[in-house]
């Protein structure tokens, strides 16, 4: 058991959360978008480039076999991270897209003309244009689940609906909402699905980063997630799927190392995960993975949710009191992760982020990668702020202060 | 450089009292562009069918910068020759690539000479561009000028 969860000790790891900007302390409410790295990642990945880079699987030689080792080793932490049955069922990507897309492409592989698969209004882009372009391709329909006023899955439409029948073949939902925060019910849905014979996919980019994930209790067939959500360098994602099910699908890219035996005419391929992961792979990315594995594990997951729930609860209510602010998503903390989008009556998400920069906030504006849910909800875009394992009150203070100044300079008062 | 300078009062007065908005007939050319990074929306009509911008008319969704830029645009070129418009999304596409440093012609650039301000903030520039450049492309498929050639602002 880690002690006590010591926020400002674990800021200590991460310098570039001392920076200043323009002349306000930095205030980093954007790790839904990019977390940042602790020195341990940095060390780690410096370490591997200094001393043990080379390629894996194909190079024999010393520093070979070192490299090999290390970014094998990373599959098995990821492995372990996510309760796996084996390191075997990790395939590597660059990102979550990619995972996203290596899943539709595999199981689409299959889809016919009056096929179906389901996905859900509040999905992030990635989880939305993968399954379009595969079910244009197959003939298959693409269906989806509505959300509710109150932002959750509307269950009961889709059950009025009949939205998971026997026609379906895939469900992929996000586990938690990169805009809204809400969690959704993915083990129930995912019962659901498996008793048609669909397979489940499960969106983790922001699940993953905020809670302790077990793939079983998740009930999903496959996992998708992002390393540098979770600390790591960019460039590694992950594909997690049931071996089963893995060695069912077919290759996605075609290349080096997927395969078994080419011949001019045809080839034949590699077992799961190789045959998934064409060329070389992100290999120093990889081993920052491990690394950033380490250290939340350190940390503790149990911690790091409750951390999480605590600040996410302290800005629900910082914000949630500021006249003219509408918080998108779940107004109690109880089951929610730790986006918190936002709009500010009057002024457009682009202008709050500009202002809240200005005051050292780092926030995001725009669509978030989920222009649909935006419109369900009749705008264009909000302003997110979201909260990572070295949040502290006082950013969410430095905020909460800074939307009530951007407000008021544009109702013509502050200036 | 303060954030609040970038507000300049014309580009906030603009952005709560939009010019000449709402999409109006007749035109010869409809356009509908966005900014995908941020979500910024525009459809933008032209009327320019005899050697002059006769009406712009527009409906959009966006930032300050980009509402406010529009608002500008119809305010400068609705009534000028095809010719002169032209000209002048060349003068401002100038200053909003300058970095915010020079000394842009008031006179000609009017009230879109706020936007200087905007030019020292990269992340910025594109809102400030986008119902320039949905102007020239309108002013090509309305068939007032021939093609010029892709925008450069498109490159990125
Ligand atoms: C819910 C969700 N899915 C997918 C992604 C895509 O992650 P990446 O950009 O690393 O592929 C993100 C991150 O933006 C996300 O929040």
């Amino acid at each position: 058991m880690p002690e006590r969860y010591d926020v400002e000790a674990i800021r200590a790891d991460y310098p570039i959360l001392s920076r200043m900007i323009g002349g306000y302390p930095l205030a980093y409410l954007d790790s839904a978008n990019t977390a940042q790295r602790p020195k341990p990642v940095i060390d780690a990945v410096a370490d591997f480039a200094f001393n043990h880079n080379a390629n894996v699987a194909r190079a024999m030689h010393t520093l070979g076999v070192e490299a090999t080792a290390a970014y094998e080793g990373a599959r098995a932490k990821v492995a372990g991270f996510i309760g796996a049955a084996s390191p075997r069922e990790v395939v590597f990507t660059k990102n979550a897209s990619e995972a996203l897309n290596l899943a539709a492409n595999t199981l689409g592989a299959s889809l016919k003309p009056g096929d179906e698969v389901v996905i859900s209004v509040m999905e992030h882009h990635s989880n939305i244009v993968p399954w379009q372009m595969v079910c244009e391709r197959a003939g298959a329909k693409l269906r989806w689940f509505d959300v509710t006023d109150d932002y959750h899955l509307d269950l009961a439409k889709a059950e009025a609906e009949n939205l998971i029948n026997e026609h379906t073949k895939v469900v992929s939902l996000a586990w938690v909402s990169n805009v809204l925060g809400t969690v959704n019910p993915v083990a129930e849905i995912a019962g659901q699905a498996q008793a048609v014979g669909a397979v489940m996919v499960v969106d983790g980019a922001q699940g993953v980063p905020q809670r302790p994930t077990d793939v079983a209790t998740l009930g999903a067939d496959m996992l998708a997630f992002t390393g540098h959500k979770l600390g790591a360098p960019t460039g590694v994602g992950v594909l997690w799927g049931r071996y089963a099910l893995l060695e069912s699908l077919p290759p996605f890219l075609g290349g080096g190392e997927m395969i078994e035996i080419v011949r001019m005419e045809s080839s034949s391929y590699a077992a799961p995960p190789a045959r998934f992961e064409a060329g070389t792979p992100p290999i120093m990315q990889a081993v920052g993975l491990g690394a950033a594995i380490d250290y939340m594990t350190g940390l503790g997951m149990d911690g790091i949710a409750a951390h999480e729930k605590e600040l996410t609860s302290y800005a629900l209510q910082r914000l949630g009191a500021i006249d003219g602010v509408r918080i998108l998503g779940p107004q109690s903390y109880d089951d929610r992760g730790g986006a918190i989008a936002f709009t500010i009556d009057g002024v457009h998400p682009h202008d709050i982020m500009q202002m809240l920069d200005a005051r050292g906030v780092a926030v995001r504006g725009g669509h978030h990668c989920a222009r649909p849910l935006h419109e369900r909800f009749g705008i264009t875009a909000s302003t997110r702020a979201s909260i990572g394992v070295y949040t502290v009150e006082r950013e969410i203070d430095q905020l909460a202060d800074a939307v009530v100044w951007t407000r008021d300079f544009f109702a013509g008062k502050g200036r | 450089m303060d954030v609040t300078q970038m507000y300049q009062d014309i580009i906030l007065d603009h952005y709560r009292e939009k010019h000449h908005a709402g999409l109006r007939e007749p035109f010869d050319a409809e356009v509908h562009h966005v900014n995908p990074s941020c979500g910024d929306e525009l459809t933008l009509r032209v009327k320019a069918d005899d050697g002059s911008v006769q009406d712009v008319s527009y409906e959009g969704d966006g930032c300050s910068i980009s509402q406010a830029s529009t608002s500008i645009l119809a305010d400068l070129v609705i009534g000028r020759s095809v010719e002169d418009t032209l000209a002048l999304y060349d003068d401002f596409r100038t200053m909003m690539e300058s970095g915010g440093v020079g000394t842009p012609d008031e006179d000609r650039l009017e009230d879109a000479i706020a936007f200087q301000g905007v030019a020292m903030f990269p992340g910025r520039v594109k809102c400030a561009m986008l119902a320039w450049s949905a102007l020239r492309d309108a002013l090509m498929r309305s068939g007032a000028v021939s093609n010029l050639g892709p925008d450069r602002s498109d490159d990125e």
